[in-house]
């Protein structure tokens, strides 16, 4: 797995590959069903669940309603705090903001914070272009970028790799990056971690400039908030001069009491801890602490859009704790690749769509990506009803609409490449409206039934490769109830053509 | 008290024995069940796959079909959560693109009395025991959308455990999904078939003789990936146990074609 996500097959082709990769499978399963245990024994311990749940939600929307207005108030506390505020509407020009603030300092390499905006803008590659080394410090993000590789999971971003292979990826590549990994290093967790700290400690100590995202942003202080498990980003938020954080708008929460809910829910939905070792926050500069400099980039890139479509803006909530992933029977077999963007699994099925639209192949394809089991949404800590979003978007890809794009309304067209089916619904629906109709149907359907192939042709094929396909019955329901109870209960007025 | 079945279209179509079963086993307690025949499918297919429009004119026809009685009594989770849960979204949307209150009020009146069976038989007719006799080992898919969408809890397995003769089994990795979905089946066959594989492992560890849900759409996924392998679990719907009694047992189903063509 190379390169970027941009132009990644759409979803049932790459989830059919990764469904054939037997170790991908084997580690997702094993990582995923281990998580999800200890999340919901964590979660089980308080009984006030339901209710923080359902505050996170309620914060969230109210924030969202009034979303300028926090903003607003942000930037004023943030600049009156001794930070500078940038508003970036898309990828292209955060990448471009955040480039130039760098050049400015004069630093060819930079450290960043695990930061899942930083990924979906693409900013290392940006940075490359322009000459600027970037070095991920948390962990997982060292083994995918060691290993040349993208991403699968929102808190494990290498969780499609298993020990064995990680002691491969430090063996070959730490040594061109900086350190290089000891001799005779094994896989036993202990050594691969001390073999990261110590490659990682060379970079801390002497980067001048960090990079990173942020979970939330208080508005009524300014102040930023990172929740880790390791402390490399409490090390790269307080030992470089710059700070150039870049976080999505929809990060904001008012006040600090409204921090109080989530910093219960988000540990417990994602590491399945009663509360994280690190939590960072920071406001603005301070003289003789931490970074003297600071820069916070915000980013739209297809939020306030989403903001504007009244079912699929819960997607706005998410506070990125993966629990989705970890419960997701898809995510499970598909892997995360398969999602084509840094937002894999549940929440990356109706995020993807909203922020890029959902024109494009893979876009069009995602939110199909679900068999609507609905675990996502049981687990979601901040109450997104996932599987809602999707049948939502659903209807945006085969019937279109209006959409918002760049603030102004388009109406979309039904995606191409859907006629048939669209047509095949029609016709359904165009019988199912007359039951006269539909038993004639079904009549033919029981008299031919020898007749019927065991192999479906067309988009039915695959499904007939792995199983076998019902026998149809001699006589439907209706014919049984009709010959041994007679038309009681059907009038032919009721029971005629439809109206 | 009028009590109506809604078979859904694919027990009218595929599965007449489990409509027959709900029918002989509500006789059996003492509820008069009418067939109202105008009625068809509940739109779900069609709503799923994102096509909400093509499901107005089905919401309309539940509520012709159905207004006369106090009850609707469906063998299929999915289908009463269609009703339960979409119907008043494709209400609202339709109000809010202007079509007036003619689907509100259908909406209105279809969630309140649409009971998937088992919860018909225990929070309506308040019964856990319903006499019936099937002296088999079966284990129990809790289907996503009696899980999740109508949270249907432990009535089914609290009706099974009163049937004289069957043994429950429980059933490792329950509550996932066993990877049906209506057309994510066709639309992400491999994925599907994935999941599918999985449940079936976990079904045959079990070492029981039958499979059983509340709804056969997830049944005929289930039960086609269990024939295909050739494995002799057998899929049935939990109403085929309850109704089946010592006098007249019945005995699960072998609804898939056989190599040579013919319906076993
Ligand atoms: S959608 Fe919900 S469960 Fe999924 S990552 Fe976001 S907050 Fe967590």
């Amino acid at each position: 797995m190379n390169g970027a996500y941009l132009g990644m097959p759409a979803f049932p082709r790459a989830a059919a590959a990764a469904t054939r990769d037997g170790r991908l499978r084997a580690n997702l399963t094993h990582a995923t069903h281990t998580i999800r245990d200890k999340r919901a024994r964590a979660v089980a311990e308080l009984d006030d669940w339901a209710q923080l749940r359902a505050a996170g939600a309620a914060v969230k929307d109210r924030t969202l309603r009034h979303l300028d207005h926090y903003l607003e108030q942000l930037e004023a506390a943030v600049t009156a705090a001794g930070g500078q505020v940038h508003w970036a509407a898309d990828a292209e020009e955060a990448n471009r903001i955040v480039t130039e603030l760098v050049r400015e300092t004069g630093e060819r390499e930079v450290v960043k914070v695990k930061s899942m905006a930083t990924q979906e803008i693409g900013l290392n590659e940006a940075l490359a272009e322009a000459g600027i080394r970037a070095y991920e410090t948390d962990l997982a993000e060292l083994i995918v970028q060691l290993g040349n590789d993208l991403p699968s999971h929102i808190l494990v971003p290498a969780i499609h790799r298993n020990r064995s292979e990680i002691r491969d990826i430090f063996l070959a590549e730490m040594g061109r990056w900086g350190r290089p990994a000891p001799e005779g290093l094994s896989d036993s967790p202990a050594e691969l971690a001390e073999a990261a700290r110590l490659h990682l400690r060379e970079k801390f100590l002497s980067a001048k400039v960090a990079i990173s995202g942020a979970n939330f942003m208080v508005a009524e202080t300014g102040t930023l908030v990172v929740v880790e498990s390791e402390g490399n980003g409490r090390m790269c938020l307080t030992l470089p001069e710059t700070l150039i954080s870049v976080v999505g708008i929809e990060k904001t929460v008012p006040t600090w009491q409204d921090l109080e809910i989530f910093l219960q829910l988000l540990p417990r939905s994602s590491t399945a801890e009663r509360m994280n070792p690190y939590t960072s926050t920071w406001t603005g500069t301070t003289d003789g602490d931490g970074p003297g400099t600071f820069h916070l980039v915000l980013l739209d890139n297809g939020r306030t859009d989403t903001l504007a479509d009244t079912v699929g803006r819960q997607a706005l909530r998410c506070i990125r704790c993966s629990a989705c992933l970890n419960v997701c029977p898809v995510y499970e077999r598909a892997g995360g690749h398969a999602y084509g963007s840094p937002y894999p699994g549940p929440i990356g099925a109706i995020l993807t769509p909203q922020l890029r639209g959902v024109e494009g192949a893979l876009e069009s394809s995602l939110p199909y990506a679900s068999s609507l089991c609905g675990a996502c949404y049981e687990v979601c800590p901040v109450a997104i009803d996932i599987p809602e979003v999707l049948v939502h978007l659903r209807e945006r890809v085969v019937e279109g609409g209006e959409v918002t794009r760049r603030g102004t309304r388009a109406v979309l067209r039904p995606a191409r490449g859907h006629a048939a089916e669209r047509a095949a619904m029609r016709a359904a629906g165009w019988v199912f409206d007359r039951p006269g109709v539909l038993r004639a149907g079904m009549r033919l359907a029981a008299r031919t039934r020898r007749l019927h192939p065991r192999r479906l042709p067309g988009p039915g094929r695959a499904w007939s490769q792995t199983r076998e396909l019902p026998a149809v019955p001699a006589e439907s329901f209706r014919d049984w109830w009709q010959r041994t109870r007679g038309t009681g209960t059907e009038s032919a007025r009721q029971g005629g053509e439809g109206t | 008290m009028r009590v109506a079945l809604f078979v859904t279209c694919i027990n009218d179509f595929l599965h007449p024995r489990t409509g027959q079963a709900v029918v002989t086993l509500l006789e059996r307690l003492g509820v008069e069940v009418a067939f109202p025949a105008e009625q068809s499918c509940c739109g779900q297919p069609q709503f799923n796959t994102g096509y909400r429009h093509a499901t107005e004119p089905l919401v309309r026809r539940f509520d012709r079909a159905f207004k006369d009685y106090d009850y609707v009594v469906t063998p299929s989770g999915s289908c009463a959560a269609m009703v339960r849960d979409n119907y008043p979204r494709i209400a609202a949307k339709a109000a809010a693109e202007g079509r007036g209150r003619e689907l509100t009020d259908a909406a209105a009146l279809a969630v309140p009395k649409t009971y998937e069976l088992t919860e018909f038989l225990v929070d309506v007719l308040k019964v856990e025991d319903v006499g019936a006799y099937y002296p088999h080992t079966v284990t129990y898919h809790p289907t996503c959308h009696g899980l999740r969408m109508l949270g249907l809890g432990d009535r089914p397995r609290r009706l099974l455990s009163q049937v004289r003769g069957l043994e429950l089994r429980e059933l490792p990795g329950a509550e996932e999904c066993c990877g049906f979905g209506g057309t994510f089946a066709v639309k992400n066959p491999a994925v599907s078939a994935a999941m599918g594989a999985d449940k079936v492992r976990h079904l045959i560890g079990t070492g029981a003789e039958a499979v059983c849900t509340v709804d056969n759409s997830c049944l005929l996924h289930i039960g086609g990936t269990l024939a295909r392998q050739g494995s002799p679990i057998r899929p049935v719907h939990i109403a085929e146990i309850l109704a089946s009694t010592e006098d007249a047992p019945m005995d699960g189903r072998k609804a898939h074609t056989s190599a040579d063509g013919s319906v076993r």
